[in-house]
């Protein structure tokens, strides 16, 4: 017996547009419940940003004041940006999400009616968004001022790689869904989360720029879309690609996007029809 | 009267692994069950006997391993986002609200989730900020709050978009017996006012008798009753005792038409016997005082966690 559902409110746009707005802002006041975290965070970064600085520097000065197209000048941009936007790019491989599917608390987000792979990511990109703020500007201020960096002259690269660098955010917290949804199958994701983090971090340009790397480990890098999370989006902000070639990199981050978008709507699915919702 | 929930033949197994053997848990066994629009039943069951795996069948987050259910007409896991406007579930041990966010926050985002217009929204907020007595803490995040104002605030977000059907699968879990009064209190005057369906799972009979018109229990995945908490009473052979006391010590009152003696204390001067409703009161009280006296007398009802008790006791 199928009765039609009649009286059900149809679905109203803009009010549900309000529903994934509402989820955004809902992650960066999150993050800010948490400055003090935020600021043990900021610290963390600025010191691995001094670390780096004094082991990359070495490497430009014993290379002969360049290296793979890197001077000390935007060496120290490409350290600081990507110490500035580890609070926002996910690199842990691991988000509420994770947590939500080991206990089983996602049952309630199936609970309502309301696309699951939105209502998870969009948090996850608004805690980022809003980290950028008080951990990403000040590790970039603290780079320019104590450190010194090149940045570029002419507004281009500023305006494409903001594009790029929130696309890199939305990226990476689309990826680690993935990771987290996961958990429908294993019961334990911890071997995934660690995986991601390795891989992740070393072609996302945690540890070192990814064009130091040898070729043959950069052709396996430009196959995952670690890159396009950081490592790309810094290259488009400090013009070390620009015009054709940069409008290039953010169509490759597109392209993954979309890919991790759709591949995470069919583990969603998938998962629905294999939850068990763990612990009773 | 139009189910709102029905299920035929509804079934779920789980594959269990101990070490490296792998068997199969029926946690619920061919389970056909209906309930009418506007009824209010308590789902009742001794801990894994499959009550909230029925639930999560119900509302679309668990597939059956066969048979079906339909809630609201739909069918759960295909039309789970459509049924989701029309049901409002309270899973005790998980919360709905945003942790770090004040509960006055959660509320907006669920009401943009269900569509619900501003204006209306804000009016059904509070109205159940009233009813729920939620007013001195909407500002608090939910991390800060109480057990007690916690759970008010969570059968408040699933009331919000005004739900034809409430499950609310241990609601009283761990709150002290004033909440739990208040919060029974709000669910009467709530389904008064606006007719909504309950379902209940508890392991508190204050909740069942105070909420409940029906009663059903589940055992082993089976239903192993479906009617009023009265008659299930009788089902389990709960009887009502009835305790005289007598002026003057007097002989154990056995073979009295309709009764049987259950026991005589300070030397027979009140003895308590067992009605078996074959004859009147009348009839018993008058077999009674041609032994002896009647100071006085008093009904002992059946306790409701007694009956239930002997329930799961049988069924192991």
């Amino acid at each position: 017996m199928l009765v039609r559902a009649t009286g059900v409110p149809r679905l109203r746009g803009d009010l549900r547009l309000r529903a994934y707005w509402l989820l955004l802002v809902a992650g960066m006041r999150t993050q800010s419940a948490y400055p003090l975290a935020t600021f043990a965070g900021l610290v963390a970064n600025a010191t691995f940003g001094l670390l780096k600085t004094a082991i990359l520097f070495a490497v430009v000065e014993a290379a002969g004041g360049g290296i793979a197209g890197y001077t000390a000048g935007t060496m120290s941009a490409y350290i600081w940006l990507s110490q500035g936007l580890l609070g926002s790019v996910n690199l842990y491989g691991r988000s509420d999400m994770t947590e939500r599917v080991r206990t089983g608390d996602v049952a309630t987000d199936f609970l309502r009616p309301v696309n699951v792979q939105a209502a998870n990511i969009l948090p996850a990109i608004g805690k980022g968004l809003f980290a950028f703020v008080p951990r990403g500007l000040p590790s970039i201020v603290i780079g320019v001022l104590v450190v010194g960096m090149t940045m570029p002259a002419t507004p281009g690269p500023y305006v494409l790689g903001t594009v790029s660098m929130v696309l890199g955010i939305v990226l990476s917290h689309s990826v680690v869904y993935l990771v987290a949804v996961s958990g429908f199958w294993l019961v334990e994701t911890r071997g995934f989360v660690g995986l991601y983090m390795a891989v992740g971090g070393l072609f996302a340009g945690l540890f070192t720029p990814f064009h130091l790397f040898p070729d043959w480990l950069q052709v396996i890098g430009r196959a995952t879309p670690f890159p396009s999370m950081m490592m790309f989006p810094i290259d488009v902000l400090t013009a070390r690609v620009t015009g054709f070639a940069a409008l290039q990199v953010v169509g490759v981050q597109l392209a993954w996007l979309a890919g991790a978008l759709a591949v995470g709507h069919l583990m969603t699915r998938a998962g629905q029809r294999k939850l068990e919702v763990q612990g009773g | 009267m139009s189910s709102i929930i029905e299920t035929r033949d509804l079934t779920r197994e789980f594959t269990v692994r101990d070490r490296l053997r792998r068997r199969t848990v029926t946690a619920v066994d061919g389970l056909s069950l209906r309930v009418a629009a506007g009824e209010s039943v308590g789902y009742i069951g001794a801990n894994g006997a499959g009550k909230s795996t029925t639930i999560k069948m119900i509302v679309g987050i668990l597939v059956p391993t066969s048979g079906e259910a339909t809630t609201c007409g739909l069918r759960p896991v295909r039309d789970r986002r459509v049924l989701a406007r029309r049901v409002g579930v309270v899973f005790g041990q998980r919360s709905q609200l945003w942790w770090d966010l004040p509960v006055r926050e959660s509320f907006e985002i669920l009401a943009a989730i269900h569509a619900l217009r501003p204006a209306e929204a804000r009016a059904r907020a509070a109205e159940l900020a009233e009813t729920l007595e939620l007013g001195e803490f909407l500002a608090t995040p939910v991390r800060q709050l109480s057990l007690g104002q916690r759970m008010r605030a969570e059968i408040a977000a699933a009331l919000l978009h005004r739900p034809e059907l409430l499950i609310l699968d241990e609601p009283t879990i761990g709150l002290d017996v004033l909440s739990k009064q208040r919060l029974r209190e709000f669910l009467i005057a709530e389904r008064r006012e606006h007719g909504t369906t309950l379902l209940l799972t508890t392991h508190d009979m204050g909740d069942i008798e105070r909420l409940c018109d029906r009663v059903l229990v589940v055992d082993r995945g089976r239903l192993a009753y479906d009617g009023t908490l009265d008659g299930l009473a009788a089902t389990v052979g709960a009887r009502r005792v009835l305790v005289v006391d007598l002026v003057e010590p007097t002989a154990d009152l056995v073979g009295l038409p309709g009764t049987e003696h259950l026991r005589s204390k300070v030397g027979g001067l009140r003895q308590h016997l067992v009605l078996d409703g074959s004859t009147t009161l009348a009839a018993v009280l008058a077999a009674v005082a041609e032994h002896a006296e009647l100071r006085d007398l008093s009904i002992e009802e059946p306790d409701i966690e007694d009956v239930v008790r002997r329930i799961y006791a049988a069924s192991r």
